[in-house]
């Protein structure tokens, strides 16, 4: 049993406000996921949960208990660090029950927790090494393998995946995910990776310069940003953005097109649609292709429309050449609209 | 240039300059000390070993190296761990702390015999509170023990910081996240300092270890200042044969002995804090 309730929370290193008023609760269990560009603050925050930061402003609350005085070792917490900190003076077997040796556990019950995390973690085979000798990788895996011997109520994971090659990292990714589940343990797990977060999480909070934009399930989050830096971060590639000028009675032209906006507003309104919502139709906007990507399953048309680059996905049957021109159209209830004041969505 | 040869071609003049300067005065010394008038002869170890003085010297060298040795190794890791820890001002208590490296050890011998002579500070401060009545000599051959101390307080004093400085440069290098994950894993400061730091500053304190060991064995002035020849040490004895009592052949044959210690407790120290293959950061 461990929520975490984020409150209020603020991180400024000197002059520089690396964390604005952070709020958010993790439920019991859940697998969240912090996504957002490099030095946003992911780490920071982790760090600030597991006590190895102090808030500057804000409290933390564990399992019902406000836990900021409380030192790391008393929080129930495990963490996986960015930098794997996996000890060199150790072996393999070593660092993984280092934590249960600080618990003096027993002998055999470290014995069999550090095996079963390394059989987790695929890695029994280098138990009897001095990290020194392992690659990024492998390393990496020990860290994870150290965090899972805790047992621990909550689990933070800053990038714990990142050094693995693609095929690795989708079969561990999958175990990972597994391992959770069973042990009913509340994860934190901070990522740059859009597919991992997707594939992993109950709820993604989408970070950017120190706030959270977004904190939803992964589907809510592709499909309905909450804010524009959203959508022009989530997806690969992310949204299209058009400009859009009211025409009263909730219409918009984008593009000498008109399309049925958000009957509310009547100012300048940014369109969003994303690359893989884009059919071929007679009546759509007329796009210059300026590259042309083949991905296999898919075709990638960089193209320009009104003045800008746009993305389109199309069948990967289609013969597009470079300087052709199409006719794309918007799938209609794709479409988003993004106010460019608030950068807020509109519905 | 050919890259191969390039490393041993930058290392030749230093190579060149340790040959001549070190290595062959070292050769001479040898030679005299394995001859005599009539040729190889193994007389001098013999004389000097089985000299009264020698047993004692001996005994009390080791004595001297093992209750200072110990003492300066702990001091010098519990300086280097405040040091390190400090925020600011650490620039200048460093600095505070080694000013006795920059103090020759003779007139650090000099410095304690001013406080513990007769007419000397502790006995004016002890007669000012009233604790004696009149001074006493502490440094006396009715009381060894004090005479010892006394040493032993110059030579912590005295050498202590070369170990620290060298310990702080090794604390420095080690990454604070290995501290960090020892805090978040529950290790208490107590165990960080037992897990994380001593196994990872075993390169440094075999370098401070090795030449605080090496100095101990080679102590003399301090000796001579404080204690005369009340305590005879190994380095008093080749002082003694070579220009007392003008027995070169002698002299180098302690100043061999005194190598071969050396030699050997390095050996020793290098083995038992030797990094574990692949264990290095
Ligand atoms: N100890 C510190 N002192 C000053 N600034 C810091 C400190 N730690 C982090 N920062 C700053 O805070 C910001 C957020 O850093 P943080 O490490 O949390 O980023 P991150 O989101 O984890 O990035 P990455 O994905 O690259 O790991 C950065 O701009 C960083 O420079
Ligand atoms: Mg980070």
């Amino acid at each position: 049993m461990a929520v975490i309730e984020i409150k209020n929370v603020a991180k400024r290193f000197g002059e520089y406000q690396a964390l604005h008023d952070i709020n958010l609760t993790i439920a019991d269990q859940e697998f969240m996921v912090l996504l957002g560009a490099s030095g946003c603050g992911k780490s920071t925050l982790l760090r600030i949960i597991c006590g190895l930061e102090t808030a500057s402003e804000g409290e933390i609350w564990i399992d019902g208990k406000r836990v900021d005085h409380l030192a790391p070792k008393d929080r129930g917490i495990s963490m996986v660090f960015q930098n794997y900190a996996v000890f060199p003076h150790l072996t393999v077997f070593e660092n993984i029950g280092f934590g249960l040796r600080m618990q003096k556990l027993p002998n055999d019950e470290v014995k069999r927790r550090v095996e079963r995390t390394a059989g987790l973690m695929h890695i029994e085979q280098l138990l009897s090494r001095y990290s020194g000798e392992l690659s990024g990788g492998q390393r990496q895996r020990v860290a994870v393998a150290r965090a899972l011997a805790m047992e621990p109520d909550v689990i933070l994971m800053d990038e714990p995946l990142s050094n693995l090659d693609a095929l690795l990292r989708m079969e561990m990714r999958a175990e990972l995910k597994g391992v959770l589940a069973e042990s009913n343990t509340t994860a934190i797990y901070v990522t740059h990776d859009q597919v991992e977060a997707m594939s992993m999480a109950d709820r993604i909070s989408v970070m950017h310069e120190g706030k959270i934009v977004q904190a939803a399930s992964p589907i809510e989050v592709y499909r309905n940003p909450a804010a524009k830096f959203v959508a022009g971060f989530i997806g690969n590639p992310p949204m299209n953005f058009l400009e859009a000028s009211p025409q009263g009675g909730g219409k918009f032209s984008v593009a000498g097109h008109s399309f049925d906006g958000p009957s509310a507003a009547n100012s300048n309104l940014q369109f969003a649609i994303r690359p893989e919502d884009m059919t071929l139709a007679e009546n759509g906007f007329p796009a210059v292709a300026k590259v042309v990507e083949p991905l296999g399953a898919h075709l990638l048309v960089t193209c320009e429309l009104d003045g800008k680059l746009f993305r389109a996905i199309l069948d990967s049957e289609m013969q597009v050449k470079p300087g052709e021109t199409l006719k794309l159209s918007p799938v209609q209830d794709r479409i988003r609209w993004f106010d460019p004041e608030t950068t807020l969505a509109v519905a | 240039m050919n890259p191969r040869l390039l490393p041993y071609v930058l290392i030749l003049p230093v190579t060149l300059f340790l040959c001549l300067f070190f290595l062959y005065p070292f050769v001479l010394v040898a030679q005299q000390a394995f001859s005599n008038s009539s040729g190889f002869t193994m007389s001098n170890f013999r004389d000097v070993t089985e000299h009264w003085k020698f047993p004692i010297s001996l005994k009390n060298t080791f004595l001297l190296a093992l209750a200072v040795v110990p003492i300066q190794l702990a001091l010098s890791l519990l300086m280097a761990t405040m040091v390190t820890k400090m925020k600011k001002g650490r620039d200048l208590i460093l600095y505070v702390w080694t000013i006795p490296l920059g103090i020759s050890d003779l007139a650090a011998g000099i410095i304690w015999l001013a406080i513990f002579e007769q007419s000397g500070f502790l006995n004016s401060m002890m007669g000012g509170l009233g604790l004696i009545d009149s001074p006493t000599n502490f440094l006396s051959y009715t009381s060894p023990v004090m005479v010892f101390v006394a040493i032993m307080l110059a030579e912590i004093w005295r050498a202590t910081a070369i170990m620290l400085v060298i310990l702080v440069a090794g604390i420095g290098l080690i990454p604070k996240e290995y501290y960090e994950a020892g805090e978040v894993f529950g290790a208490t400061p107590w165990q960080r300092f037992l897990k994380i730091t001593l196994p990872m500053l075993r390169p440094s304190l075999q370098t401070a270890l090795v030449l605080r060991v090496i100095l101990a064995f080679e102590v003399f002035a301090v000796v001579q200042a404080l204690g005369g020849t009340l305590f005879p040490v190994l380095m008093g004895e080749t002082y003694a044969y070579q220009f007392e009592l003008l027995n070169s052949g002698a002299a180098a044959a302690i100043a061999l002995i005194i190598l071969a210690i050396s030699i050997t407790f390095t050996l020793i120290i290098m083995r038992a804090l030797r990094v574990p293959k692949g264990a290095t950061i």
